[in-house]
């Protein structure tokens, strides 16, 4: 099932204004992360407004897919997603990481309704994973369990812990998204702790592989479906994405990993993300 | 004396008292919960056998999933599985969980509200012959340390027993402590347990000290306290078996009645159920407390009885931590 132009151009309205709300909130919070954020927007809105399988208005929903957030440190891009999904109203994307707020600096289950698992902690999201898959096999539910992950959290020896278990056990209703990004709070990945070939490695585990442009929603939508038509493994899809992606001083560039802007580089990001690629009017929002 | 009601083993100061592992209770409780909820379900890190979970995996063989030499992944796989509706019950060595996946325990089982139960096996010296290494004697202070955690340590198969099938009735992340030689049975089938309740299980006469225990060491702080008893000095044992949350009103009167306090674990006196009792004290009724528990060092090689001794918590120890905590009294 591809893509029409009619949603592909809905995707890239929802991932252009979760970007801009990025970078509000993130300057607004003062501190938090920003470039994993602003690159895995395309592939939050690719989730919440085509493939997941959720009712914002009943996030206890038991048939829902559950969305696993691993790399909890892009949390600003999961509550923009959800609240533009109607999670919770927009204006309360702005108490991000302020005393009483429902948007911890990272996300925590027991206070907002829509999160599964409080995460954060590197590493840890695919084991719990694991765990809501072996309960819906249990149970004979249908609903399915997608780990999203940061490349850098790759080298936390509990995610191939999982890994081993996830394989062995076939556990194919699980869909693992790996933010291939190639930075992390110390460089680019291959200087800290080389990951490559992570291909090989998810291949040698029992997964099925596959490696997409993050930035592609067809691709994004394409490797979701055939994730889920594959009977015997779960899947891995590695998306290659870039940090920072939209704002174009800080794409590519792990300084922006684990910082927020100011309020002149907010201006001056939110400029170009306005008329990204000349193709979408925006409103100031 | 014996309190009457607690119905304790009639045997208990015979010579040939009846010994039996405490993990059994395990074992067996684990099944009878299983048995009563489709809900429950087990986890094991490559020690199946050693944790007594293999009694679940053979008559609930799909509820039952190894992990392997896994015990953070087993946390975080637990930690789903609670969240998605299950009761899960993860065994390993308290060494390696709650010790090695403690952040697992701490972020995805206690953060998360997560309803899953912790049972840390060979714990205290029980490990014996195996060495420090397989010795617990931080796990105490590890758990109770957490919010929403509650921390339950037996002192004996029956309560082993009673306390596993409670754990799977009660909503949230419990600790189990258990041990793994074969120890003196305190209780019988129709003891009273109820988790959050402090249990006395002998007073004497004018006592002049509470001795608070928990564990298996129960069984030597009842020994002590007959023998202070036939020596003049009355004491009050309790069984303190629920260590997190704390029975303060039972702790508090007895500690009252008395006037000295001595607390007897299987753990590092720092951080340990002491410590909890010494911060409940503190708060509410200061008074002169002796920690008998090891104190500050690593264990070693030896039998668990052997290691008793040598660390500190024989029954002679105990008796001379109430008569120095009496003569602090005021």
């Amino acid at each position: 099932m591809h893509l029409d132009d009619r949603e592909q151009k809905f995707l890239e309205e929802v991932a252009n204004k979760i970007r801009k709300r990025i970078v509000d909130i993130v300057e607004d919070a003062g501190s938090g992360h920003i470039a994993g954020p602003m690159g895995m927007a395309d592939i939050f809105a690719a989730l919440y407004f085509h493939l997941l399988n959720h009712d914002p208005k009943n996030p206890g929903w038991e048939d829902r897919d559950r969305l696993v957030l691993s790399n909890g440190h892009v949390a600003p891009a999961q509550y923009a997603a959800m609240a533009y999904a109607g999670y919770f109203p927009v204006r309360e994307l702005k108490t991000l990481r302020k005393l009483h707020s429902r948007l911890q600096g990272h996300p925590c289950r027991e206070v907002l309704p829509g999160i599964e698992v409080s995460s954060g902690s590197l590493g840890e999201g695919l084991s719990q994973a694991a765990g809501m898959a072996l309960a819906a096999r249990l149970d004979g539910k249908k609903h399915r369990i997608y780990c999203l992950m940061s490349d850098g959290e790759q080298q936390e020896g509990s995610i191939w812990e999982a890994a081993m278990f996830i394989g062995k056990n076939r556990l194919s209703n699980v869909t693992a998204i790996v933010d291939r990004n190639s930075i992390q709070t110390d460089g680019c990945t291959e200087n800290v702790m080389a990951l490559e070939p992570l291909h090989e490695k998810y291949a040698a585990f029992g997964w099925h592989v596959l490696d997409i442009d993050g930035h592609n929603f067809e691709q994004i939508v394409d490797a979701v479906n055939e994730a889920k038509a594959v009977a015997y493994q779960p899947t891995v899809i590695i998306a290659h994405t870039v940090p920072g992606k939209g704002v174009d001083f800080m794409e590519g560039e792990y300084r922006w990993h684990s910082r927020s802007p100011n309020r002149e580089e907010e201006k001056k990001a939110l400029a170009k993300l306005r008329t990204l690629g000349g193709k979408i009017k925006s409103e100031d929002d | 004396m014996f309190i009457r009601g607690q119905k304790l083993n009639k045997k208990l100061f015979s010579k040939n008292v009846e010994r039996a592992p405490v993990r059994d209770g395990y074992g067996e409780g684990l099944v009878l919960a299983g048995r009563a909820d489709k809900k429950v379900v087990a986890l094991c890190a490559d020690l199946f056998e050693s944790t007594r979970t293999h009694l679940f995996a053979k008559e609930f063989p799909e509820r039952f999933f190894e992990v392997g030499v896994a015990e953070q992944n087993m946390a975080g796989i637990a930690a789903g599985l609670g969240v998605a509706g299950k009761i899960p019950f993860v065994a390993s060595y308290a060494v390696f969980s709650p010790g090695r996946n403690w952040e697992q325990i701490r972020t995805n089982i206690s953060y998360n509200n997560s309803n899953v139960k912790i049972a840390g096996h060979h714990a205290g010296l029980s490990a014996g012959p195996d060495g420090a290494v397989h010795q617990a004697l931080e796990d105490i202070a590890l758990t109770r340390v957490m919010a929403n955690m509650r921390v339950i340590v037996p002192c004996d198969i029956h309560e082993a027993r009673k306390a596993t099938v409670a754990a799977a009735k009660m909503w949230g992340p419990v600790y189990l402590r258990f041990s793994k030689s074969e120890t003196p049975v305190i209780t019988s089938e129709d003891t009273p347990f109820d988790p959050g309740r402090a249990e006395v299980f002998w007073e004497s006469k004018s006592p002049k000290c509470a001795i608070i225990a928990c564990g298996p060491l129960v069984y030597n702080a009842l020994l002590a306290a007959r023998e202070l008893e036939n020596e003049g000095v009355g004491t009050i044992v309790i069984n303190n078996h629920t260590i997190k949350p704390m029975d303060t009103a039972r702790v508090l009167d007895a500690a009252k009645r008395c006037g000295a306090v001595v607390t007897v674990e299987e753990h590092q006196v720092e951080g340990g159920m002491g410590s909890a009792v010494a911060e409940v004290l503190a708060t509410n009724l200061p008074m002169p407390q002796e920690f008998v528990g090891v104190q500050g060092v690593f264990g070693e090689s030896g039998q668990p009885g052997e290691l008793v001794g040598q660390y500190g918590m024989g029954v002679r120890d105990i008796k001379l931590a109430v008569r120095s905590a009496i003569k602090r009294r005021k």
